[in-house]
C-alpha cells in the first residue's frame, strides 16, 4: 500500500493504489462478494438469508391465510389445513410465520443501516480529530458502550409507550451505533498514519475529502462487518421488545407471535409448534448473519480466512 | 455477539505481544506507576458515573408526558377527571416542583441517600425496599452463570483455535455461532416448555417453592437453587457461543505471533506454549469485552426472569415498565446501569494487574 511518495508539486492527488487509479466501486463490490462467497460458512449463510428475504417479499403468494385472518379452530395442534397449527385467537400459525419475516427483515435492514451510518459518521471524523474534542466523544462512546442496552432500550420504548416499529427502530439504533463507532475508529486512528495520507494531507485536501474518499474505502469490511453485526443485534433487540409487549403488539412479528403464545398459556395448551417456529426463525435469520460474518472476517483479517494455515 | 463485534477492543494499541525486558527499563517505579494506573481509572469511574446518574434524570424529562399525565389518561378513561382529582393525584406521585436545577439537586439528594420514594403498583412499599428484596435474587444468577460461562467458552476457545481445522475447532464454533443467535426469552421458553411442562423436571416459576419463606436455612438454599437450575441453563446456553467465538478469533491472531513460532523453535511443550503464551496474551482483550457484554448478560437475565417469573431485578423491571411505576423504573435503571460501571471499573484494574504496560 505505501509508494514512495514523488515531489509533491507533481500530484494533485495522492494515489490510493500504485497503479494511481482507484479501482472503480463495482470492482469493490464484486471483490468483496467473491471472498465472502468463498468461505464455507459465509455461503452457507448468504443462503439462508436469501431464502428469508424471497420468503419474505413473496409472503402475499405463499402464505395459505391473511395474518391476521382469524375464524379458525382455536389452540389447534398442526393439521393438513394448519401445517403449524392455529394461535389462541383462531390465526393460522404459518401464515403469521410468512409475515412476520417482513418486519424482522426490514428491522433488521433499516437499523443496521443506520447504526452503521452513524458509526461511520462518529467513527471515523473520531478516529481523525485530535486533541480536546476526541476526547469528548471518547466519552459519550464509552458512556453508550457501558450503558447496559435493552434496560435502556425498555425504559425509553416505556417512556415512548404505543410507538410502533419506527420507535423500536429509533431505540434499537440509538443504544447500538456505538460499538461499530469504536472498532472503526480504531482503524482510522491506524489508517491516517499511512503515507499516503501523508501524501493527501501535503496535497492540499480538505480533511472532510480524506475522511471520507481516502480512509474510507479502505475500511469496506469492516464496515460490511459493522452492518451484518448490527443487523443481527436489531432483529434480537427487536424481538426481545416485541416480546415484553412494549412494540405495537398488534403488529404481526416473531416477537409479537411469541408474545401472544405466553399471553395465551401456550405453554399449557401444549402448543409446541407455535412456541418452536417463530423463535428459530429469529434464531436462524440471525445465524445467517453470523455466517456471512466469517466471511467478511476474512477480508480484513486473512488469517481468519479458510484453508490458511497460522 | 458476531465475530467482528467480539474482535479485540485492544485494536487500540497493538494487538499483545509479548513484553520486552528493555520497556521495564526506563519506566517510571511500578508502584507510582500502579497507583497513577488506579487513580486514572478511579477518576474515569467517578465522571461515568455522574454521567449514567445525568442520563437517568434526563431521560424522563426528554420524554413527553409525565407520570401524573399517564396516571391521569388511565383514570380519564373511565370517565371525566375533576380539578381536585388531578391536584390529588399530582400530589401523590410526587410532580417535580421549582425549575430544572432544583429538580437536579434534589435528585441528586435522593440517589445520594438511596432514597427512591414510594412504588406507585406495590403502594405503600418504598422503591428501597423492593429493589433490596429482588437484588440478591439476580446478582446471584447472573453473576454465578456469567462466571462459569466465562471460564468455560475461553477454555474452549482456546482449544478450537489451538486443534484448527478439526472437529474440536468446528463443532464449538457452530454451534456457539448458532447458540449465540438464540433469543434469551426463546431459549427460555424452550427450557420451560420442555423440563418444566412436559417432563416436570423443574419448577415452571417462582425462586423457591410456595411454602417456603426466604432465610437462611439450609432448607431454602436446596430449594432456591432447584428453581434456579433451568434459569441459569438459559442464561448459560445463550452466552457461552460468544465467549468461545471471541476467544477463537484473538487466540488465532495471537497463534501467528513471532513469539509463539520463537517458543515452539525452542522446543517448548504444546500444552505450554497454548496456555502460557498464547491463551495468556490472547485473553486479556476478551477480559474487556467480559466487561461490556455483562451488560448483554444482564439485559437478557431481564427476559429470562420474566419468562420464569424469577423475583430478580429484571422481573421487577418488566413489572415496573408495565405498570407505569416511574419511580421504581427509574431507581432500577439506575441500579443496574451503576452494577454493571462498577464491574467495569473492576474489570479495568484487574486487567491493570494482567497486563503490566497499561499502568505506563
Amino acid at each position: 500500500m505505501t509508494t514512495s511518495l514523488p515531489p509533491t508539486t507533481a500530484i494533485l492527488r495522492a494515489p490510493i493504489t500504485p497503479a494511481g487509479e482507484a479501482p472503480s466501486a463495482w470492482k469493490v463490490v464484486a471483490r468483496v462478494a467473491s471472498t465472502v462467497w468463498s468461505n464455507g460458512k459465509a455461503r452457507i449463510g448468504l443462503i439462508m438469508l436469501a431464502v428469508f428475504v424471497l420468503l419474505a417479499i413473496f409472503a402475499p403468494l405463499i402464505a395459505p391465510y391473511g395474518a391476521s385472518e382469524t375464524g379458525f379452530e382455536r389452540s389447534a395442534d398442526p393439521s393438513a389445513a394448519h401445517w403449524l397449527g392455529t394461535t389462541a385467537a383462531g390465526e393460522d400459525v404459518l401464515s403469521q410465520l410468512l409475515y412476520g419475516a417482513q418486519i424482522s427483515i426490514f428491522v433488521g435492514l433499516v437499523a443496521g443501516l443506520l447504526s452503521t451510518v452513524i458509526a461511520v459518521l462518529i467513527g471515523l471524523s473520531w478516529g481523525y480529530v485530535r486533541g480536546f474534542g476526541a476526547d469528548v466523544i471518547n466519552f459519550i462512546v464509552n458512556l453508550f458502550l457501558v450503558i447496559p442496552g435493552l434496560p435502556l432500550m425498555i425504559v425509553i420504548a416505556a417512556y415512548l409507550s404505543g410507538g410502533g416499529i419506527g420507535m423500536i427502530i429509533i431505540v434499537v439504533v440509538v443504544t447500538g451505533w456505538a460499538w461499530g463507532a469504536r472498532v472503526l475508529r480504531s482503524q482510522t486512528q491506524s489508517l491516517r498514519s499511512r503515507d499516503f495520507i501523508t501524501a493527501a494531507v501535503f496535497s492540499g485536501e480538505r480533511p472532510f475529502r480524506i475522511v471520507f474518499r481516502e480512509i474510507l474505502p479502505n475500511m469496506t469490511s469492516l464496515i460490511v462487518g459493522n452492518f451484518f453485526g448490527a443487523a443481527t443485534a436489531a432483529i434480537l433487540a427487536e424481538a426481545g421488545l416485541e416480546f415484553l409487549g412494549l412494540g405495537d403488539s398488534t403488529v404481526v412479528s416473531w416477537g409479537t407471535m411469541l408474545f401472544w403464545a405466553q399471553n395465551s398459556n401456550a405453554l399449557l395448551t401444549g402448543q409446541w409448534a407455535l412456541l418452536f417456529a417463530p423463535g428459530l426463525c429469529i434464531a436462524l435469520l440471525a445465524t445467517s448473519l453470523t455466517l456471512i460474518n466469517f466471511g467478511v472476517d476474512g477480508i480484513s483479517n486473512p488469517r481468519l480466512r479458510e484453508g490458511t494455515k497460522k | 455477539m458476531t465475530s467482528t463485534q467480539a474482535a479485540p477492543r485492544g485494536v487500540d494499541g497493538a494487538a499483545p505481544t509479548g513484553t520486552s525486558p528493555t520497556d521495564a527499563a526506563h519506566a517510571p517505579s511500578p508502584a507510582l506507576a500502579a497507583v497513577g494506573y488506579v487513580a486514572r481509572k478511579l477518576g474515569l469511574f467517578a465522571l461515568t458515573l455522574w454521567a449514567a446518574v445525568t442520563v437517568n434524570f434526563l431521560l424522563p424529562r426528554l420524554m413527553p408526558g409525565t407520570p401524573a399525565d399517564a396516571a391521569l389518561a388511565k383514570l380519564a378513561q373511565n370517565g371525566p377527571v375533576s380539578e381536585a382529582t388531578k391536584a390529588a393525584i399530582e400530589a401523590q406521585l410526587g410532580v417535580p416542583t421549582g425549575n430544572i436545577v432544583e429538580q437536579y439537586f434534589a435528585y441528586l439528594h435522593q440517589v445520594v441517600t438511596l432514597d427512591f420514594g414510594i412504588s406507585y403498583t406495590f403502594y405503600p412499599q418504598s422503591v428501597g425496599e423492593l429493589v433490596s428484596a429482588a437484588l440478591p435474587y439476580t446478582l446471584v444468577l447472573v453473576g454465578l452463570v456469567t462466571v462459569v460461562a466465562f471460564v468455560l467458552g475461553t477454555l474452549l476457545g482456546v482449544l478450537a483455535a489451538w486443534k484448527r481445522g478439526t472437529w474440536l475447532d468446528s463443532v464449538p464454533t457452530l454451534v456457539g455461532s448458532f447458540l449465540s443467535a438464540f433469543p434469551y426469552f426463546w431459549t427460555a421458553l424452550l427450557l420451560l416448555f420442555f423440563a418444566g411442562y412436559v417432563l416436570r423436571l423443574f419448577p415452571t416459576s417462582g425462586a423457591y417453592g410456595p411454602t417456603a419463606t426466604p432465610n437462611l436455612s439450609f432448607e431454602f438454599f436446596g430449594d432456591a437453587l432447584y428453581h434456579g437450575v433451568l434459569p441459569a441453563l438459559t442464561i448459560l446456553i445463550t452466552s457461552l457461543g460468544g465467549w468461545i467465538l471471541g476467544m477463537r478469533n484473538t487466540m488465532i491472531s495471537t497463534l501467528g505471533d513471532d513469539y509463539v513460532t520463537f517458543a515452539e523453535a525452542n522446543g517448548l511443550k504444546p500444552r505450554t506454549i497454548a496456555l502460557r503464551y498464547a491463551a495468556r496474551n490472547a485473553i486479556l482483550p476478551n477480559l474487556t469485552s467480559f466487561g461490556l457484554a455483562l451488560g448483554g448478560v444482564v439485559g437478557g437475565s431481564i427476559l429470562v426472569e420474566q419468562v420464569f417469573g424469577y423475583p430478580g431485578i429484571g422481573y421487577l423491571l418488566f413489572n415496573a415498565v408495565t405498570n407505569q411505576d416511574y419511580p421504581l423504573m427509574q431507581a432500577l435503571f439506575l441500579m443496574i446501569t451503576v452494577s454493571v460501571l462498577i464491574a467495569n471499573f473492576l474489570v479495568d484494574i484487574l486487567y491493570g494487574v494482567l497486563d503490566p504496560r497499561t499502568r505506563r
